[in-house]
């Protein structure tokens, strides 16, 4: 397919402006723009068919089962993008004042109401753009806590399991901190003696999620909770597998002081093929004084935002956040109300279904029932028949799946990392085992099938080690390289970057 | 096309999995067998300028796979007298041949006694082993 | 429940192939004493058309642009969005696809991100972009964090004609960063570059924006070259939709370009979400943060996009992480893809020229003093009203009108000044309109 730029032709335009009959001010000779920028000159039924053919290109939850483990692809409910575009919403302007933007503002405080009672915590803060933005508003959260404590020296180190989602050490440095690794045990939950032996008066914290990037829940969470409590530290919960326990099992109950959820995640704002999201923090009320600055607070029955937080750590993203995932994950959360704990329960049945028809045929490092995911590995079929993780990702193409999630956590080789959601028929399920079940026979009677696949999409394996080594990112027009030139190679990342 | 395992007698290795051979009073760095096959195929070397000073457990420079960047941590401390042309132009040499084609670059010592801080081979094979 | 999809039978059939009897038991590894004993304190579920009703009462409550006149700017644009944006935001494939990690199975919405990181590179006149930051905040803290990366400095030099929720965020992320932040105040409405150079000495960076908060233009090839001569590199935040008309900060000197691109192609939304923008010289590839797109080949030689220098986040052998960022804004800077490829670069620059026309014709017309009379603009213009501005915001809207921001809220001495936005959607008689209710 086509790039849009070679589509381009001169004097071709989509766009028509109303007629301007005013004079055009002169910009200073030495500001003016000299050369325009090489934008594609394309017509409107070009551009429609160009970005169609794109669409159909890319495969989406709307398109089929998505069992990305940790990103928690569920459908994506329509109503929420007919709301989202109420020109109410769509056509406000942030700094509109506040008398004139009483609706948004109320949104947005029963938002922040629902979140800390599904939470169990008291005060919330919308502004975050994504998940680990919300891992460094906590962060930064945190820092600002123990230097009113007088402790910014001593304490300098944050505990993240070693199944940690990528983000989560990449927030800690980014926040001034260090990492200091913890183990997990042979059941799939934190190593305790482990933990006991690496927390102390400089810990300022942990960054957990629970249940765990292995889909399981820590048992002995309460155990853990009380080596940070004891030792004056604070516990951060990353909320990327709250899809498994809403109205089951509360992150404030188990004992974390500060939670982001990810919208984008458990409540259904559509992930855009990268974004937008959204990663709004929840809090114990100690740490309420330090939330980003304004806060939406109400007044009887006003709504207004609140700049009096003297001992806020500032401002982390424009305005007050990505509001037009707050409507969709606003209209969503009124869709089920205290009926959410349902959506907990399917998704958790749903993935105990495929691990039950799958646990035998792959390998399972942790023989325990699963919470909303569950990782296998192809530990046995890499050493018996050659084929790896990757293999099976790129087979199950084959039959119009989007693959699991690879290669992580990274504690399991060859992993898979298998999250169906709730809004999954059991028909689907079904066909998806067949699917694994089949791959499976076939490493061992045809595995040049595996290795060839995927064998019906527009283009087969990538060489990624010629895309990072050559670095062509952007379309160079006349002296864009012909990189078929240099040789072509499946050349794939075989550790999977966290999702 | 990547080399078999192998961490030769005559090198010192550091636990950030860089080696340095020692030359009078020079010593030429590099990354082990171990380092480059945890990288997966190297895509890009950045090297230390000719002239710069390094210090022991510093960072000389990095190189890049797909997976990961990473820092290259001097086992010694010196100045820089060469770095591998070669490596900047294919890094994937390093993968081939770690220790001989594959070097990083060439320093004057700055303190011989750091030698006794490094591991021989056995020892690091050891520490390999745990990992 | 309409999202579900299972019936009675599934689940029973289900519970006996997993070997319990009840969803109960697959909670059972939860401890009794973390177990949410009640039901969630929230609403009873609502009906779709409940929602919807609910919803509409809302938005109902706000004032939006439809209906009132609006002449608000201030860092969020209410420039015209048209219907082919709205065609291709609502593709499903493109709504409801995850970040592309599966190269094979996303070629479209990869290569899309490539065109997009394609024309930000021909606006801005960089060579790399990224597929996106948050917003136009946080891409600048994203540019502090790269240029101490490449200079080994800690300073930060921000003009104060700088988005001052833009600085704000650049402050708030400066102690996790390990950034000096200093300002450099503005001289009737600009920045001198003397001033900033001198600033500039030991800096990492330096972030001016052109056009200016005040809607002034900066002298902003002569501040680059200030930085550059003291070593900082140059950062311009810049207007997408001025860089038909004015210079790309490539051309002039400038290391990394980055900016808020709501103006291109998305809906004012109440301030989110939208995109940010960043793009830089060749040399910064691989410091770059965020994701990026590349060009590669697979096994039969056909030419595939992919991501890739995705080694920011992950290092095998110590923690030093540029960015954390995975999740982006993909689909609204493809909004923006979109709305530039229609636009044409004949469309973007007589939108610009239309912009400063109509922000001329009101500079005359309101017949009020201007706080800085000497300087270029583009398509905002300060004025004082000569009365307080909350003031005249409150008459001014009480007449169907919102004159402007109030730029007392961010400035010294700006008690009577009104940031005044006129965008392609105004017409004459609008700012006739604007010009009657500010005089009554």
């Amino acid at each position: 397919m086509k790039l849009i730029y070679e589509k381009s032709q001169e004097g071709r335009r989509a766009s028509s402006l109303p007629p301007r009959t005013l004079p055009v001010p002169d910009v200073p000779e030495e500001l003016r723009r000299e050369r325009p920028p090489r934008l594609p000159e394309i017509s409107e039924p070009e551009l429609v068919r160009h970005f169609t053919q794109l669409s159909t290109r890319t495969f989406g939850v709307d398109t089929g089962f998505y069992p990305l483990g940790s990103c928690t692809m569920k459908h994506n409910p329509r109503v929420n993008e007919r709301v989202v575009n109420f020109p109410g919403f769509r056509d406000l302007h942030p700094l509109q004042e506040e008398d004139g933007a009483q609706g948004a503002l109320e949104l947005m405080w029963r938002l922040q109401e629902i979140l800390a009672e599904i939470a169990g915590l008291h005060a919330v803060s919308l502004q975050p753009a994504a998940g680990s933005q919300g891992e460094l508003t906590g962060l930064m959260l945190m820092r600002a806590y123990f230097a009113e404590r007088g402790e910014s020296d001593t304490r300098h180190k944050i505990v993240i399991p070693d199944t940690a989602h990528g983000t989560n050490p990449a927030s800690v440095t980014m926040a001034g901190y260090e990492v200091t690794p913890v183990q997990t045990d042979p059941r799939g939950n934190i190593d305790v003696d482990d933990l006991r032996a690496k927390v102390d008066e400089h810990t300022a914290g942990l960054m957990l999620t629970n249940p765990s990037t292995l889909g399981l829940f820590d048992e002995n969470i309460e155990e853990i909770t009380r080596i940070f409590h004891n030792a004056g530290a604070l516990m951060y919960y990353d909320g990327a597998n709250l899809n498994a326990v809403c109205g089951i099992s509360r992150p404030g109950d188990m004992g974390f002081d500060i939670v982001h959820f990810n919208l984008h995640k458990t409540f259904s704002q559509p992930h855009g093929g990268g974004g937008p999201g959204g990663g709004p923090i929840a809090v114990r009320d100690r740490l309420e004084p330090f939330l980003p600055v304004p806060a939406v607070v109400r007044d009887g029955e006003r709504f207004r935002y609140d700049y009096d937080r003297p001992q806020t750590i500032g401002k982390v993203r424009g305005f007050a956040g990505p509001f037009g995932v707050f409507v969709r994950s606003y209209a969503y959360i009124r869709s089920y109300g205290p009926r959410l704990r349902e959506m907990s329960e399917v998704a958790v049945l749903n993935a105990n279904y495929l691990l039950a028809q799958l646990k035998d045929a792959y390998d399972l490092p942790f023989d325990r029932l699963c919470m909303h995911e569950f990782v296998l590995s192809a530990r046995t079929l890499k050493r018996r028949d050659g084929i790896t993780a990757l293999d099976v990702a790129k087979r199950l193409m084959d039959y119009d799946f989007h693959p699991p999630t690879i290669y992580f956590p990274l504690n399991v080789p060859e992993a898979l990392m298998i999250e169906p959601t709730e809004t999954e028929a059991k028909e689907t399920l079904d066909e998806f085992v067949e699917a694994m079940l089949e791959i499976v026979r076939d490493a061992s009677e045809r595995p040049e099938v595996l290795k060839e696949a995927p064998h019906d999409r527009p283009v087969g394996r990538v060489d990624e080690v010629k895309a990072a080594k050559r670095a062509v990112v952007r379309y160079l027009f006349e002296d864009h390289p012909d990189l078929s030139a240099d040789g072509s190679e499946a050349r794939q990342l075989e550790a999977q970057k966290g999702a | 096309m990547a080399a078999g395992e192998s961490y030769p007698d005559d090198l010192r290795y550091n636990k950030e999995h860089d080696w340095a051979r020692i030359e009078g009073d020079e010593a030429t760095l590099g990354i082990t067998w171990f380092a480059q096959d945890s990288l997966g195929e190297l895509v890009h070397f950045e090297p230390p300028e000719d002239g710069a000073e390094v210090a022991k457990g510093g960072s000389y420079g990095e190189v890049e796979s797909v997976k990961a960047v990473s820092d290259l941590i001097s086992p010694l401390s010196g100045t820089v007298l060469e770095v591998n042309p070669k490596v900047v132009e294919e890094p994937e040499t390093v993968n081939e041949d770690p220790y001989g084609d594959g070097w990083l670059a060439r320093i004057r010592l700055g303190d011989a006694s750091e030698l006794d801080d490094l591991l021989d081979a056995a020892a690091y094979k050891t520490f390999v082993d745990e990992q | 429940m309409s999202f579900l999809s299972l019936t009675d039978r599934d689940r029973d059939e289900m519970l006996a192939t997993i070997g319990v009897s009840s969803i109960d038991e697959l909670f059972r590894d939860i401890p009794a004493g973390v177990r949410f004993a009640r039901e969630l304190d929230l609403e009873p579920a609502l009906s779709e058309q409940e929602i919807v009703a609910h919803l509409e009462e809302l938005a109902e409550r706000n004032v939006d642009t439809g209906r009132e006149l609006s002449f608000l700017g201030a860092g969020i644009y209410d420039h015209y969005v048209p219907a082919v944006v709205d065609a291709v935001m609502q593709r499903g494939e493109l709504l409801t696809g995850y970040t592309p990690y599966q190269p094979e199975m996303s070629q479209g919405v990869l290569q899309a991100i490539f065109e997009y990181q394609t024309a930000i590179c021909e606006l801005t006149g960089m060579d790399v972009s990224n597929a996106s930051g948050y917003d136009g905040t946080t891409v600048a803290a994203d540019a502090c964090y790269v240029a101490k990366h490449v200079t080994g400095r800690s300073r930060v030099v921000l003009a104060e004609t700088l988005n001052p929720q833009v600085r704000q965020v650049v402050k708030t992320y400066a102690p996790g960063f390990g950034l000096e932040v200093v300002e450099v105040p503005h001289r009737d409405g600009v920045t001198d570059p003397d001033e900033l150079g001198e600033a500039a000495r030991g800096a990492a960076c330096v972030i001016f924006q052109q056009p200016n908060f005040f809607g002034c233009l900066e002298r902003a090839p002569d501040l680059a070259a200030a930085a550059n001569d003291a070593g900082a590199l140059p950062v311009a935040h810049v207007d997408p939709v001025s860089l038909g008309v004015l210079e790309a900060p490539g051309v002039y000197g400038c290391a990394i370009a980055i900016g808020e691109g709501q103006a291109a192609g998305n809906y004012q939304s109440y301030g989110g979400p939208h995109y940010g923008f960043m793009a830089a010289r060749s040399e910064y590839v691989r410091r770059m943060p965020g994701r990026i797109v590349g060009e590669t080949t697979d096994v039969e030689g056909r030419r595939a996009y992919v991501l890739t220098l995705q080694t920011r986040e992950q290092h095998i052998r110590r923690e030093k992480a540029t960015s954390n960022i995975t999740t982006n804004q993909t689909l609204l800077a493809l909004a923006g893809l979109a709305h530039l490829a229609w636009l044409g670069p004949q469309g973007l620059r007589e939108q610009g020229e239309t912009c400063m026309a109509l922000a001329a014709y009101g500079k005359e017309r309101l017949g009020l003093p201007l706080v800085f009379p000497d300087r270029a603009t583009f398509k905002e213009v300060a004025i004082r009203v000569g009365r307080p501005a909350d003031e005249a915001i409150r008459g001014a809207r009480a007449q169907g009108v919102h004159p402007g921001y109030a730029l007392r809220r961010d400035y010294a001495g700006m008690d009577d000044a009104l940031l005044v936005c006129v965008t392609e959607k105004r017409t004459e008689a609008d700012i006739d309109r604007l010009a009657e209710v500010l005089a009554a």
